[in-house]
């Protein structure tokens, strides 16, 4: 490839490339940036989980403890996602495809789990769900354990994380219009014949995107279930929970286990995050 | 497949798309709906597929209401104007769609469909696109494959919204010659829906122009064209020159001048005159019942086009005038001007 070049001899640059030294101070200056606050923290989190060696980084994730908080992190995870996943498509759906009375509302709405701090989120189910809540004497008595169990963790989860679904599909299915809809169903297709042949093989790497940021939140979510867990050692605590007990306790080399594995999927997420978004780009 | 309406009524909020719409059209016509944008006629056209419904009114297809039936169950093939082919299946899925999703009990099985597919690729000669995906295609062929998949339904009527609309002018001329040929072909009860009166007047066996959500004239093309019903029609359809006069007790008067024609019964007071550029004939001056001077000639194809500005009047009145090549007219020229051919209409506001 040849560019065309300039016939005149004088020297002449791209106007849109600043001079060589400035460009230099100002790659440097977000390379020192990043590596501080952003590649450092990460290092040191991997650097403090191996700090005694491979066999106590082994022996802080076997611990019972640590098993049972990856199995509830996974298991809130897996709910939460899922029923996101639905209620995220069907909120999208309406929202990009028809017109009605409140949408605009409906739309704000979507966005209050990011507006509020994920305490408060908590605090919400505790009030409503808790032994002084609306509906606390109610459970009590028919033994139901929502609040320090994992319902009560899997519904502050849910909560919080509802809008990255449905955020990520409203805009694509705007875009995309209801025409190819129309056409399906004018050639004799039913509701559900439409959705899964045309909707949503038309959304699928956004639907995939959303449900991978939605997972990310789910398992690093720390604030909301803090409040409603109640910190049950080996009953209640997810992930995020158990690597902060752990530091409180001094035990750095477990903590930072747990923590690597968090930060782990960060970068997993990371990954398929930025593969998705070439997918997407190309439609 | 007939199809009646009957006082068809749309609002959108405020808005009135169709106000009383009455309309029959015969098995295996080819009707234009022709209008400006808002006349309403996508809508009636949406309508008539299922995919709106109407405020009050009664559609029948062969005599039976069909407003009891959604847009899945009518067997209308619908052309989109955008096409909305499925961007994720290949020309052959897209065609094959229609087919695929229709009941066990009656749905073709695999070598049936790829049967029926092959046929209608043929029928559209784009038999070699099967395995491409519609971003591969150019607007035409979109167009073509678009028609295929709703005729894989085997549908009653076929409903085109716009169905040249978004392609060059070389391209529209091809597909208007082949939709008329295919329509001669496979004779469904077919309307389109036009907003350019010569797409309308080239292909339809009957035009029904609309504006304001009412239907203005139903015609042949050359009823539309020589006996236009309205003002509306008469300036929407072929180029006019249109002139403001006032009748009174059957004298018309231009400019408070009497031009000494005929006036039909019934208008009086403020009306507009309505002549086609090539009925106003060019003569010397005192010969015609007009004169004006010559602003430009620009002369191209069979005509020349003249731009006049008239004498007298209130402030000066611009017509353009088509003339035959062989009449020479020069700026500047004072000359003589008589509507051969002419309709007066009452001004409506």
């Amino acid at each position: 490839m040849s560019r065309p070049q300039p016939t005149s001899s004088a020297p002449r640059r791209d106007v849109r490339i600043e001079p060589g030294p400035i460009r230099v101070a100002i790659i440097a200056m977000a390379l020192i940036f990043l590596s501080v606050f952003v590649v450092l923290p990460l290092a040191v989190v991997f650097a403090q989980a191996f700090a005694k060696g491979a066999g106590a980084f082994v022996a802080a994730l076997s611990d019972p403890e640590a098993w049972s908080a990856i199995r509830l992190t996974l298991l809130v995870a897996a709910i939460s996602v899922g029923l996101n996943l639905v209620f995220g498509v069907m909120a999208a759906w309406a929202i990009a495809k028809f017109d009605f009375h409140g949408k605009a509302f409906l739309v704000t709405l979507i966005d209050l789990p990011f507006s509020v701090s994920p305490v408060i989120s908590g605090l919400v189910f505790v009030l409503l769900f808790g032994a002084q809540g609306y509906w606390g004497a109610w459970l009590q008595s028919h033994d139901v354990h929502v609040l320090f169990a994992a319902p009560g963790i899997a519904l502050a989860t849910i909560f919080v994380t509802f809008p990255f679904v449905a955020r990520s599909l409203i805009p694509l299915m705007q875009e995309q219009g209801t025409q190819e809809e129309e056409a399906a169903i004018s050639l004799g297709a039913s509701g559900l014949q439409t959705f899964f042949r045309v909707t949503l093989p038309n959304i699928k790497w956004g639907l995939l995107y959303g449900v991978l940021l939605c997972n990310a939140r789910a398992m690093g979510e720390f604030g909301a279930v803090s409040v409603v867990s109640g910190h049950i050692r080996g009953e209640t605590n997810t992930m995020p929970l158990l690597v902060e007990i752990l530091y409180n306790e001094y035990q750095f080399v477990a903590s930072f286990a747990i923590a690597s594995l968090l930060a782990m999927l960060a970068l997993v997420t990371l990954v398929v995050k930025t593969v998705l978004e070439r997918r997407l780009d190309e439609g | 497949m007939t199809i009646e309406l009957k006082n068809i009524v749309k609002k959108f909020g405020a808005f009135t798309a169709l106000d009383g719409v009455d309309l029959k059209v015969a098995n295996g016509e080819l009707l234009a709906l022709l209008g400006p944008s808002g006349s309403g006629k996508t809508t009636l056209l949406r309508i008539i597929a299922g995919l709106d419904w109407p405020d009050a009114g009664e559609v029948s297809f062969d005599g039976e209401s069909t407003l009891g039936h959604g847009a899945s169950e009518r067997r209308v093939g619908f052309v989109f104007q955008h096409y909305a082919l499925f961007r994720h299946m290949t020309v052959f899925e897209n065609v094959a769609f229609g087919l695929r999703v229709q009941p066990r009990a009656v749905r073709k099985d695999e070598a049936g469909i790829r049967m029926r597919v092959k046929e209608l690729l043929d029928l559209v000669q784009l038999d070699w696109l099967a395995d491409r995906y519609p971003n591969q295609l150019s607007g035409g062929q979109r167009q073509r494959i678009a028609l295929a998949r709703a005729l894989a339904i085997e549908p009653g009527i076929l409903l085109l919204d716009e169905p040249f609309g978004a392609l060059d002018a070389k391209v529209r001329k091809e597909l208007r010659q082949w939709l008329r040929s295919l329509h001669s072909e496979i004779s469904v009860t077919s309307i389109f829906v036009t907003h350019d009166q010569e797409e309308a007047l080239e292909v339809a066996n009957r035009v029904v122009v609309m504006d304001k959500g009412q239907i203005e004239q139903i015609g042949t093309p050359a009823e539309v064209y020589d006996n236009p019903a309205t003002a509306f029609v008469h300036g929407f359809i072929g180029e006019s020159i249109v002139l403001p006069v006032e009748v009174n007790q059957g004298c018309v008067r231009l400019g408070g001048k009497s031009l000494g024609i005929a006036v039909a019964d019934g208008i009086s007071g403020a009306s507009k005159l309505f002549v086609r550029r090539h009925d106003m004939q060019v003569g010397p001056i005192g010969a015609g019942l007009l004169e004006g001077t010559i602003r430009h000639v620009r002369t191209f194809g069979p005509t020349q086009r003249a731009e006049v500005a008239l004498c007298g009047g209130e402030g000066k009145t611009l017509i353009e005038i088509d003339a035959p090549r062989d009449r020479t007219l020069q700026a500047g020229d004072i000359v003589g001007l008589r509507p051969q051919r002419y309709r007066i209409f009452a001004a409506q506001d």
